[in-house]
C-alpha cells in the first residue's frame, strides 16, 4: 500500500496527469483546435508586419483554401 | 559498446539539426526483439500449423502485432539505410516553403494521426470480410506479409519521393520521371480508378442500408448533425473542433439509439424502408450536393466526425477482441479458395484473394495521400519511415481485425449474409436450404436460425446483405456485446458498426467526388479555349464538372444495384483491380527513380512487390476479360446473356425477365471495357518506365527531379519515441532560446 502523500503516489499521479495532458494535446492537435494558435505563431515569426486575423477570419480563410484544394480521403 | 554519433549542424551559431547515429542494439533491446520474434513465431504456429478445432482470434492479433514490430524495426530500417538515406539537415518542403497552411511542419505524432485518418477508410474493413469465404489463413497471410513487403514499402517510398519533390502529386511525378506518355496514362488511370472506387464504396453503403429503416434513419440524421456542427464552428465557436466533434458524436449515438425506436413505429417503417435503387439515387444527389456546397457546411464537419469515430471505434474493437477472445469458426482454407466458385466473389485464390484484399495489404490509393498532402507537413526526412511505413502497418492491423470479425461468425451465417439473392432466394427457408447444401463443416441450420439472428440485431432480414459491411457489423456486434451490454445491446452495436462504416464511406464519397471534380476541371482547362475551367470559383465550371463526376460513378452504382448477378459479386473485383493497378503505377515510379539513381542493388525492394502486383493484377484482368467461365469472365457472361437475348429468352441464369437479361448484357460490356482500359493504361506506364530504365542504365544513371538541398534550421526527433541522443539535442535547442520549431525561409511570400 502506498502512503497517501508519499513521493511514489505523487510521482504516479504526476505520470498519469502528464499522460492525460499528452492525450489531450494529441487529440486537440489532430482535430485542429490548436491550428489558430499555431498560425499566429507562424505569423509572429515569419511575417510580424502582417495584420493578425481573428480566429473567425482565420477559419473562414482556411475553409476557403480547402474549397480550392480538397484533400483526398482514402478507401 | 561503441556508439557512433555524429551531430550535424547547418549553422555554427545553432545547435545541431540532425543526428547521424549507428547505435548497436543494447542487450535489453536485443532480448526484447528476440522475445517479440519468438512470440510472433509461436502465434503464427498456432494460426497456421496447429489449426486445431478451436483457433482463438487472439493469436491473429499477436501474430500480426509481433510481425509488424519486427518489420518496422528491421525491414523498414533496411529500406531507410539503403534507399531513403534521410538527411535531416535538409529542409523538408514544410520547412522550406512553410506558409502556415498547406505547407506546415507538423509534430510527427500529430501528422501520424492525420495521415492515418486519411489513408484508412472502409477498404480495409470490407475486403478482408469478403475474402473470409476462402478461409481465415490465406487472408491473414496476405494481409500481414503483403503489408510488410508491399504496402508499407509503397507508402514509405512514395512519401519519400514526394517529400524530396516539394510534395508533388503522383501524377506529376510520373510525368516528370517517366515522360509525358506514361504521365498522361497515369493521370487518366488515377481518375478512372477514383470513379470506380467511389462507385463500389457507394454500393457497399447502399447494400448496408437497403430495407433497414433503422440504419437509414440514423445515417440520415448525420446530415443535420454535420450541418449543425458546421454552423457551430462558423458562427458560434470557431476553432473548437474537438468540442464540436464530441457533441457530434454524442448526437450520433442518440441518432443510433433513436433509430431503433423509429424503426419500430409504422411511420418509421414506411418512411425509412428504402429500396436499393432509391438509395442509390439519394446517394448520387447527396454526392453532387456535397461537391458543390461550401466545405465548412458539410464536408469538413463530417470529416471531423469520421476521424473521431475512426480512431475511437478501431481502438474499441481491438480492446473488444482482446477481452472477448472469440473462437474462429471458419476453416483455415475452404473449398471455394481452390475451386473458385465462392458466392461472395468468383475466382480462385490466385489471383482473386490478392485483388479482394487490397487495402490493408497493398493499396494504390495511398500513393495519392503519400504524395501531395502528407509530405507538405512532415518535419524531417527521417520521419517518413514512421509516417509512411508505420501508418500502413496500422491500416493492416485494422484489416486483420476486420478479418477476425468475419471468421468468428458461424459459417452458415456468413454465407447466408454474403451470397447474392439469386442464390439464397431471399427467404429464411430458401437461405437455410442453400447454406446447408454448401457442405460446410459446421452443423446445418434451420430457417429459424436466420430469423433469430436478424431479430437479435433489430433487422427484418439479414439474408443476402452482401458488400461486407453488414457482416462486419454482425461480427462487431458479437464481439462488443460480449464486452458491453450482452445480447440486449447487440442491435445497438450492429447499427453502431453500420453507421461507422457508412460514415467512412460517405466521407470518401464526398472528398473523392471533389478531388475528381478538380482533376477533371484541371484537365478540361488544358484544352485551348476552356482555360476558365481551371478557376475553382467559377460556378458553372464547378457544377458541370461535379455533375459529370457524379454521373460517372452514379452510372456504375446504378448498374451495381440493379445487376441481377449481385453488384458486389461483379464490381468488387473491378475495385480491387483498380486499386492494385494504381499501386503498380506508384511502384513503377519508385522503381524508375531508383534505377535512375543507380541504386541497382536495392531496386528489388520496390521491384519484388511491383512484379508480384503486376502478375496478380494482369492475371486477374486477363481472366476477367478472357475467361470462358461466365462467372469469372465479363465477356463470357456477356456472350452467354447476349445469346439468350437473341433467342428471346424470358429468363436466363439469375436474370428473371428480359429486362434483367438486357441489364446483364449491358453491364458486363461496361465492366469488361473498364477492365481493358485499366490494364492497358498500366501496361503503357510500365512500358514507358522500362524504356526510361534501359536508357538510364545505358547512360550510367539519369538526373531525377529531386529538389536541390536547402539547409534546415531546426531539430525534431525521428520516430514514435524520442531517443536519449535526440533528447539531448532538443534540450540544447531549448537552452539556446532559439525556436525548436521550424522557422522556415519564408519562400518569398
Amino acid at each position: 500500500m502506498l502512503e497517501p502523500d508519499g513521493p511514489e503516489t505523487r510521482s504516479m499521479v504526476d505520470a498519469v496527469l502528464t499522460m492525460a495532458r499528452g492525450v489531450r494535446w494529441w487529440i486537440a492537435s489532430v482535430m485542429g483546435d490548436n491550428a489558430y494558435a499555431r498560425y499566429l505563431d507562424h505569423l509572429a515569426r515569419q511575417h510580424p508586419d502582417r495584420a493578425v486575423p481573428t480566429e473567425k477570419e482565420y477559419w473562414r480563410e482556411r475553409y476557403s483554401a480547402m474549397e480550392a484544394n480538397p484533400g483526398a480521403r482514402c478507401c | 559498446m561503441t556508439t557512433d554519433t555524429e551531430l550535424v549542424r547547418t549553422d555554427p551559431e545553432q545547435p545541431p539539426v540532425a543526428i547521424r547515429q549507428r547505435v548497436p542494439m543494447t542487450p535489453t533491446a536485443r532480448v526484447t526483439y528476440l522475445v517479440i520474434a519468438l512470440l510472433g513465431g509461436f502465434a503464427w504456429t498456432m494460426v497456421a500449423i496447429i489449426r486445431g478445432e478451436e483457433v482463438n482470434s487472439v493469436w491473429f492479433v499477436l501474430a500480426a502485432v509481433c510481425t509488424y514490430i519486427i518489420a518496422f524495426r528491421f525491414y523498414a530500417r533496411l529500406i531507410q539505410y539503403k534507399i531513403v538515406k534521410p538527411r535531416d539537415e535538409r529542409a523538408t518542403p514544410a520547412e522550406a516553403h512553410g506558409n502556415g497552411k498547406d505547407f506546415d511542419a507538423t509534430d510527427r505524432r500529430v501528422l501520424f494521426g492525420h495521415h492515418f485518418a486519411a489513408i484508412a477508410g472502409a477498404g480495409p474493413l470490407v475486403g478482408p470480410v469478403l475474402a473470409a469465404q476462402m478461409g481465415y489463413l490465406p487472408g491473414t497471410m496476405w494481409i500481414i506479409i503483403g503489408v510488410v513487403l508491399a504496402g508499407g514499402v509503397q507508402d514509405y517510398l512514395v512519401l519519400w519521393l514526394s517529400t524530396r519533390r516539394r510534395g508533388r502529386s503522383l501524377g506529376q511525378m510520373a510525368r516528370e520521371e517517366i515522360g509525358t506518355v506514361g504521365g498522361i496514362a497515369a493521370l487518366i488511370g488515377v481518375f478512372v480508378i477514383m470513379i470506380i472506387i467511389i462507385a463500389v464504396l457507394a454500393l457497399v453503403v447502399v447494400n448496408a442500408l437497403a430495407e433497414s429503416p433503422w440504419a437509414v434513419f440514423s445515417l440520415l440524421m448525420t446530415i443535420p448533425i454535420a450541418l449543425f456542427m458546421g454552423v457551430y464552428l462558423r458562427y458560434l465557436r470557431p476553432g473548437r473542433v474537438s468540442e464540436v466533434s464530441a457533441i457530434g458524436v454524442t448526437l450520433l449515438l442518440l441518432a443510433i439509439i433513436s433509430g431503433g425506436w423509429v424503426a419500430e413505429t409504422d411511420w418509421g417503417q414506411s418512411w425509412f424502408t428504402l429500396g436499393k435503387v432509391t438509395l442509390a439515387w439519394a446517394l448520387i444527389i447527396y454526392g453532387f450536393a456535397a461537391s458543390v456546397l461550401p466545405v465548412w457546411l458539410l464536408l469538413a464537419p463530417r470529416d471531423y466526425l469520421s476521424t473521431f469515430m475512426k480512431v475511437g471505434t478501431i481502438m474499441l474493437l481491438a480492446i473488444g477482441i482482446l477481452i472477448a477472445r472469440p473462437v474462429v469458426q471458419m476453416p483455415a482454407v475452404t473449398s471455394f479458395a481452390i475451386d473458385g466458385n465462392g458466392p461472395a466473389f468468383a475466382g480462385a485464390l490466385f489471383p482473386f484473394l490478392f485483388i479482394t484484399i487490397a487495402c490493408g495489404a497493398l493499396s494504390g490509393f495511398h500513393a495519392l495521400i503519400c504524395s501531395g498532402t502528407t509530405p507538405k507537413m512532415i518535419e524531417k526526412e527521417s520521419q517518413t519511415r514512421m509516417i509512411g511505413y508505420g501508418g500502413m502497418l496500422i491500416e493492416s492491423f485494422v484489416a486483420i481485425m476486420a478479418l477476425v470479425t468475419a471468421v468468428i461468425l458461424d459459417q452458415h451465417l456468413y454465407f447466408g449474409l454474403n451470397a447474392p439473392i439469386g442464390l439464397t432466394g431471399g427467404t429464411a427457408e430458401t437461405a437455410a436450404a442453400y447454406v446447408n447444401g454448401l457442405g460446410l463443416s459446421s452443423p446445418p441450420v434451420t430457417p429459424d436460425y436466420f430469423t433469430q439472428a436478424a431479430s437479435d440485431v433489430g433487422e427484418a432480414s439479414i439474408i443476402s446483405r452482401t458488400g461486407g459491411a453488414p457482416t462486419l457489423a454482425f461480427g462487431m456486434s458479437e464481439v462488443l456485446s460480449e464486452v458491453v451490454g450482452g445480447v440486449g445491446l447487440k442491435a445497438f452495436w450492429y447499427h453502431f458498426a453500420i453507421m461507422f462504416e457508412a460514415l467512412f464511406i460517405l466521407t470518401t464519397v464526398d472528398a473523392g467526388t471533389r478531388v475528381a471534380r478538380f482533376m477533371l476541371s484541371d484537365s478540361i482547362g488544358n484544352i485551348p479555349g476552356a482555360r476558365k475551367f481551371r478557376d475553382p470559383s467559377w460556378r458553372f465550371g464547378a457544377w458541370t464538372c461535379s455533375l459529370l463526376v457524379v454521373l460517372a460513378w452514379g452510372a456504375i452504382l446504378i448498374m451495381g444495384v440493379t445487376d441481377p448477378l449481385g453488384g458486389i459479386n461483379t464490381l468488387f473485383p473491378l475495385f480491387g483491380i483498380a486499386n492494385q493497378l494504381l499501386a503498380a503505377i506508384a511502384l513503377t515510379v519508385v522503381f524508375t527513380v531508383l534505377i535512375k539513381k543507380k541504386l541497382y542493388k536495392w531496386a528489388w525492394i520496390p521491384g519484388v512487390p511491383l512484379v508480384w502486383d503486376l502478375i496478380v493484377t494482369l492475371t486477374a484482368s486477363y481472366q476477367k476479360i478472357f475467361s470462358p467461365v461466365p462467372a469469372i469472365g465479363y465477356f463470357a457472361q456477356h456472350n452467354a446473356f447476349a445469346g439468350a437475348q437473341a433467342a428471346g429468352a424470358q429468363k436466363f441464369g439469375t436474370a428473371t425477365s428480359p429486362a434483367a437479361i438486357d441489364a446483364v448484357v449491358r453491364n458486363t460490356l461496361v465492366q469488361g471495357t473498364l477492365s481493358i482500359i485499366f490494364a492497358s493504361l498500366v501496361i503503357i506506364v510500365v512500358i514507358a518506365a522500362v524504356v526510361v530504365c534501359v536508357r538510364s542504365v545505358r547512360a550510367g544513371g539519369l538526373p531525377t527531379t529531386e529538389e536541390p538541398d536547402t539547409p534546415s534550421h531546426f531539430f525534431a526527433p525521428s520516430s514514435f519515441l524520442t531517443t536519449p541522443a535526440e533528447k539531448k539535442v532538443a534540450a540544447q535547442w531549448a537552452e539556446s532560446g532559439l525556436d525548436a520549431v521550424p522557422s522556415g525561409t519564408g519562400g518569398g511570400h
